[in-house]
């Protein structure tokens, strides 16, 4: 299922909102693709990213994914976990698996994304 | 003669097959406009077997290679067991192809862990490729990967690194914005001093050799902490015989080591194929490029070998890969860890002492001839370098009549040292030869 | 099996030296000397005879299976080829003799092989001048692009792109990037041919150069190929042939004749010289004359019958190989091409593209054949039909393991789903392709019978199937 309260990147990244903070991932379909992911570059705190820049980089055996910033900000929270349970995203990617924290520079960004309804619309373009 | 294996019956059966019934096999080319076909083919009509292997065997012979050579730089003629050979030449190893299945690959697999393994080993470092083409191109690699560690991009460069790798080094980089600062020259060990006025925060690394071109040798362990103090990485190349008794580049805190891995069982052979030795610490593994084999175990739960971290490489990244580089230089690779387990912890000592040794008798005898002086401003381990009253080109031409080649002119790449020649000497080397040398020196210098 | 490592033990000796025939006490200081002994293995020499042998018999190999790797070329390699390679008037040489004063005539045989076989490179490939120095296809390429590069600099040009199509190798891509270029890829069409729309678009004025496959990945010899070389010459950029697949067309077409302005040829392909487990190869790179002067140095030039090395070409990209290349490599193809001759190549292509089309003939009403037209020296099956069971190509190639075939190369290129890319090469008889035919045809069957069966493959090898997420997460690269 696709979380409801959640917004969408085409890329597959995921932020929660919170006035001026977002929580960033990757979304179910997105684990789905790369399967058993073997490696997370674990973002570091303090960088500050422009939306759509590059965030980190999620591997499985046979594919890299870069993954880029849904909104503009700094890091201030990265999901230290991963680097030694990557595989956290695939069990959870939208609760454990999460990446990292921004503090939002443009908060008002954040309607370019797709919410809910409009990624699984996405989706299924894709399927076909 | 093509080593096609049909029969004229079985062509034209299979040209049924495909819906060719004239048995004109060129119409397999349709899609090749008569417009685009070769306009000229003319290559010469073919030999066999035995014409082709006498004028070939002919052509070898007229190298000379009866000379008794003291010419190193940076190449080295060391003795190579026989079984290194016999086994290099199974064809189960050298007609199969990289390793991408890998239940059909185990030999290739373990034998590169092995070859990996040995390399750490050897180097003290924590992780190593399977190997890229040579000492030159893994130089450059290494360069290429501080620079994405650091995200800085000034490189120091020692002149004492051998000059042919360095060249090669500035010509892959000249279309990239890459600064290279060259540390001068000063006889013996590396110069401190430049170092430190050059060493910067924009630094992603320095380039250094042991024992460097000219044979000495030094401990480089107060510049790493340096870099390290800057951010900088230390790159360190070796020649893996000097280090059955050398301090490691580990030991020296070095981030990166490469080197020309030939001395590990591959002949001379006129330039090729060598081999290019990589390692670094842990910490740096997805950041170097070349194909990795890493152990695993199967369903079973039984130990076996699969090429891992693929991901950073061509087949997968495309133009976001760590490198270009597809092929390592796997039979070489397969030389090496053979060579290295015959010698073995002792034979591997016992090589880079008797190196040393004899290169310490020849220095001694060759510093007595009138007007040579033999450069010690530093240990040197199996190299040395002659300060001759005279052209050493002249001198090295002369003594190419009496049977030897002589040693390098270092005015080549070092237009300062126009009267200095570099010296090799290995453990094939016999004190009889090493006295003929010395004794054709002096005529050749002096009569 | 057991490491080497582990059945080290201490005191054993491989190994024998000669006696240290000077009396010295000469010492390296001690803090210049390692603390403790590598720890390399203390085996006799049979152990080492025994360890390699039986981790040779580990390997799949063209010596011992059908090994048809699309892409590859893994054709027969001929054996007096490796004993040419291993005489000591070539092993024994030291690259430096012929720089040295006086040297070179003592190197004439090497500088003569090398000479020779730059020169049938030329003839075969159209082009007008080559250099054998590249060590691999990767190094062949970057070269060329180096070489471009440099020819679009010293015409005062700053162009930034290299176009690539969708389906090439990907080495392309990266070639390009290291040498300082941006990477578009150029979509294919539902023909398997490049969309010209596409590159009519992308084909700017900052475009350095295009840089294809042909025949491509898929084994189609696109007919529009001049079109593509003339587009890209008006708009200034330059041509370059990826050599990878050479041995579809030898004498049929010449890269040189269809446009192209710099190719690469893998000799480990072409030329059968040994791919060694992965290496190493030989990468030779040939030009067109306007380009000649920025080949690596040194060339080899030859003056009243004397071959001699010349450093002094200015406009040189420099030095691009420590020597003359992967020289044991270039004495093995030479040696190929002499007994071959002209028709003997000939031969070889044709007969390289005959096998590959009796096998798509015999096999398209079992697997997807996503472009359905005649194929040069490879075809490109989808195991889509079979996927849909759950049966994938890798789950195919591991059948085919188990029945002592090396599976073909798999999910390259990209852009064919679930791909099996077959490529038989010429030495494989008729009686070797309908065992593998057979073989595929049973392996269908049992996708669409028992589709679970296929999770067990391979059973007969050392190992089964191996865990690569493990691999890869659970690092262990060394003992």
């Amino acid at each position: 299922m696709i979380p409801g309260d959640l917004k969408y990147t085409k890329d597959h990244e995921w932020a929660k909102i919170d006035l001026n903070h977002a929580v960033i991932g990757i979304t179910d379909h997105a684990q789905k693709e790369l399967g058993d992911i073997t490696f997370v570059e674990v973002p570091e705190t303090k960088t500050i990213l422009k939306q759509g820049g590059a965030l980190s980089t999620v591997e499985s055996v046979k594919a890299a994914s870069d993954i880029y910033a849904p909104v503009s900000g700094e890091i201030i929270e990265a999901n230290e976990a991963l680097a030694d349970k990557p595989e956290l995203i695939n069990q959870s990617p939208y609760e454990k698996g999460w990446l990292c924290k921004i503090k939002l520079s443009d908060p008002k960004e954040a309607s370019k994304l797709m919410d809910a309804r409009q990624y699984e619309e996405y989706l299924n373009t894709l399927k076909k | 003669m093509s080593y096609v294996a049909n029969t004229k019956e079985e062509k034209s059966e299979m040209l049924k097959a495909v819906g060719i019934n004239d048995g004109n096999i060129d119409r397999l080319f349709d899609d090749i406009p008569k417009s685009l076909r070769a306009k000229s083919f003319a290559l010469p009509k073919g030999k066999s077997e035995y014409e082709v292997t006498r004028d070939i065997k002919k052509l070898s012979s007229r190298n000379n290679t009866g000379l008794i050579s003291f010419l190193g730089a940076g190449y080295y003629d060391h003795f190579i067991p026989e079984a290194v050979n016999a086994l290099a030449a199974r064809s189960e190893f050298y007609t199969a192809y990289t390793p991408y299945q890998p239940e059909a690959s185990q030999g290739t697999l373990q034998a590169i862990y092995e070859y990996q393994s040995s390399i750490c080993r050897l180097t003290g470092m924590g992780a190593a490729n399977a190997s890229l083409y040579d000492g030159s191109t893994a130089l450059y690699e290494a360069c290429m990967m501080a620079i994405r560690i650091t995200g800085k991009n000034k490189i120091l460069s020692d002149m004492s690194v051998n000059p042919i790798h360095r060249k090669i080094l500035y010509s892959y980089t000249g279309n990239l914005s890459i600064e290279f600062k060259e540390i001068p020259l000063v006889h013996g060990q590396s110069d401190r001093k430049t170092i430190d006025e050059y060493l910067d925060d924009n630094t992603a690394a320095i380039i250094l050799q042991n024992p460097n071109f000219f044979g000495a040798i030094d401990d480089f362990t107060d510049i790493i902490k340096k870099c390290h103090d800057k951010g900088a990485l230390a790159i360190v190349s070796v020649y893996p015989i000097s280090l059955g008794l050398l301090k490691t580049p580990a030991e020296m805190g070095a981030d990166i080591v490469v080197g020309e891995g030939q001395s590990l069982g591959m002949p001379l052979s006129f330039g090729g194929p060598y081999l290019g030795i990589m390692a670094t610490t842990k910490e740096y593994v997805r950041k170097m490029p070349g194909r990795i084999v890493g152990a695993t175990t199967d369903t079973d739960g039984k130990r076996g070998f699969v090429l891992t971290l693929q991901t950073r490489e061509q087949h997968i990244r495309r133009e976001k890969a760590t490198s270009n580089i597809c092929s390592n230089e796997a039979l070489c690779a397969l030389r090496a860890v053979i060579y290295l387990s015959i010698m073995g912890k002792e034979g591997l000592k016992e090589v880079a002492g008797l190196c040393f040794k004899k290169a310490e008798y020849a220095k001694n005898i060759i510093g007595k001839i009138k007007g040579v002086e033999v450069k010690r401003s530093s240990p040197t381990f199996n190299e040395f370098t002659l300060n001759l009253p005279k052209d050493p080109e002249e001198i090295i031409q002369k003594m190419l009549a009496k049977g030897f080649i002589a040693g390098f002119p270092a005015g080549r790449h070092y237009p300062d040292l126009k009267n200095y020649m570099i010296v090799a000497v290995t453990e094939k080397h016999s004190k009889e030869e090493i006295d003929k040398y010395a004794k054709e020196l002096e005529s050749a210098l002096w009569s | 099996m057991e490491l080497i490592f582990e059945i080290s033990k201490n005191g054993k000796k491989a190994y024998t030296l000669p006696e240290c025939d000077i009396s010295s006490d000469k010492q390296i200081e001690q803090k210049y000397l390692r603390k403790q002994d590598a720890r390399l293995v203390e085996v006799s020499e049979l152990d080492v005879i025994r360890h390699f042998t039986a981790l040779s018999k580990m390997n799949f190999s063209v010596d011992s299976n059908f090994y048809p790797l699309g892409s590859c070329t893994m054709k027969y390699n001929p054996k007096f080829t490796e004993y040419l390679a291993s005489l000591d008037g070539f092993c024994m040489l030291h690259p430096l003799l012929p720089q040295i004063k006086g040297g070179e005539k003592l190197s004439q045989g090497a500088l003569t092989i090398i000479y020779e076989l730059e020169k049938l490179l030329c003839e075969i490939t159209g082009m007008d001048e080559f250099t054998s120095q590249p060590m691999a296809g990767a190094h062949g390429e970057l070269t060329g692009i180096m070489i471009i590069a440099h020819y679009h600099k010293l015409k005062g040009e700053q162009r930034k792109i290299v176009l690539i199509p969708d389906l090439g190798h990907g080495t392309n891509p990266a070639s390009a990037a290291i040498a300082g270029y941006q990477v578009r890829a150029i979509p294919s069409g539902k023909d398997g041919l490049m969309d010209m729309g596409c590159l009519k678009k992308e084909l700017t004025k900052d475009v350095a150069a295009i840089m294809l496959t042909c025949p491509d990945t898929l084994g189609i010899f696109n007919p529009k190929i001049k079109e593509i070389a003339d587009l890209a010459h008006k708009a200034g950029a330059l041509m370059y042939y990826d050599g990878a697949n050479l041995n579809a067309i030898l004498g049929k077409a010449r890269p040189g004749d269809l446009g192209f302005d710099v190719v690469h040829l893998n000799l480990h392909k072409t030329f059968a010289t040994p791919h060694g487990g992965g290496g190493p190869g030989a990468g030779p790179v040939g030009v067109k004359k306007e380009l000649a002067k920025y080949l690596p140095i040194p060339r080899i030039k030859q003056d009243k019958g004397e071959l001699s090395l010349d450093f002094s070409m200015k406009f040189s990209i420099g030095n691009i190989a420590p020597f003359y290349g992967n020289f044991l490599v270039l004495v093995k193809a030479y040696a190929y091409i002499i007994l071959l001759g002209g028709e003997g190549l000939v031969e070889a292509s044709e007969n390289a593209v005959l096998n590959a089309n009796y096998i798509m003939h015999k096999l398209k009403d079992y697997y997807d054949l996503p472009f359905k037209r005649a194929c040069m020296h490879e075809c490109v099956f989808s195991a889509s039909k079979q996927s849909e069971k759950g049966v994938h190509a890798i789950d195919i190639a591991k059948a085919l393991i188990d029945k002592g075939i090396h599976p073909p190369t798999v999910y390259f290129p990209l852009i064919v789903k679930e791909a099996m890319m077959i490529e038989p090469t010429e030495t494989e008889s008729k009686q070797t392709l309908d065992n593998f035919i057979s073989i595929m045809i049973e392996i269908a069957k049992l996708a669409d019978k028992d589709p679970q069966k296929f999770k067990e493959f391979p059973k007969t090898t050392p190992v089964k199937r191996l865990d690569e997420v493990k691999a890869a997460k659970d690092l262990n690269l060394s003992a």
